[in-house]
């Protein structure tokens, strides 16, 4: 019943020069994404892996559970001093991340040329 | 309310009624047909997403907490639209709660003092206008839900 989460990992050169890890993300974000979410973050490099960018252009539904999984990540990636930054969310989950704090700890843009025009 | 009152706003009150298996994903049922009751009704797009995020998460709530996933057992949803609000109640066969979660602090998540879950009762008192548990003493628990049409914004 759920969709399956589907997630591709990208490299891009920020406009300042930094190398962004973008993990984008297809589907819904619920408690069966674990692999799609922490799995494709956990195999990436942690050595040369420091800006983090979250897709979510292409996701309609996240619940509590897939919020979960998305704090998750931002923890071990502030223990492994990795910068996570989010892009793509709808005006509802943009309130949705801000209500639950979120934001604190992860900038979130409007679209990945606003993203990466900030880094 | 005067009586008169009541007795008439029931009698405009058009209900809508849903029975779920215990199945994660089934929310989204829930979901879709809580936002074409809203949109009939003319609920902003915006409080239509309020609805139906705090409406799965009252669902998955009766799905994994009060119906322990055992999909012998439904969850029930019924939607009352009434002429100003509507009303969403979500029935499962746990014993309800005996207190309220406390409310998630990022801060703590963040560093390793509480589990990253625990967020779905307070996202639904967030976006809805009411909410309210009630632990049955026949062995069902509802969650009650309501969303009040603000008209004056649309």
């Amino acid at each position: 019943m759920q969709s399956e989460t589907k997630s591709r990992v990208d490299q891009l050169t920020t406009p300042a020069g930094h190398s962004a890890t973008i993990l984008r993300f297809e589907g819904d974000i619920a408690s069966t994404s674990k692999d799609a979410v922490l799995g494709a973050y956990q195999a990436l490099p942690k050595a040369t892996t420091k800006l983090i960018l979250l897709d979510f252009t292409k996701v309609d539904y996240i619940n509590s559970s897939g919020i979960a999984l998305v704090i998750q990540l931002m923890i071990e990636a502030s223990n492994s001093d990795q910068k996570v930054y989010a892009f793509g969310l709808s005006a509802h989950f943009t309130k949705v991340f801000t209500m639950v704090g979120i934001t604190k700890y992860a900038q979130l843009f409007a679209d990945q040329d606003a993203a990466l025009g900030a880094l | 309310m005067s009586d008169a009152k009541a007795a008439a706003a029931k009698a405009k009150t058009t209900t809508v009624e849903l029975r779920l298996p215990s199945r994660m994903g089934y929310e989204k049922v829930a979901m879709s047909t809580a936002a074409s009751v809203a949109k009939l009704m003319g609920f902003r797009e915006d409080r239509i997403e309020d609805l139906k995020t705090a409406i799965a998460e009252a669902c998955i709530n009766a799905i994994e907490h009060g119906n322990r996933l055992n999909e012998k057992l439904s969850v029930g949803v019924v939607l009352s639209a009434g002429e100003n609000a509507l009303e969403v109640k979500v029935m499962d066969d746990g014993v309800g709660m005996k207190k309220q979660p406390a409310k998630p602090d990022i801060d703590r998540k963040m560093h390793g003092e509480e589990g990253p879950r625990g967020m779905g009762m307070f996202l639904i008192q967030a976006l809805v206008d009411e909410a309210e548990w009630v632990a049955g003493t026949d062995g069902h628990s509802y969650v009650r839900l309501v969303i009040r049409l603000d008209k004056e914004a649309a």
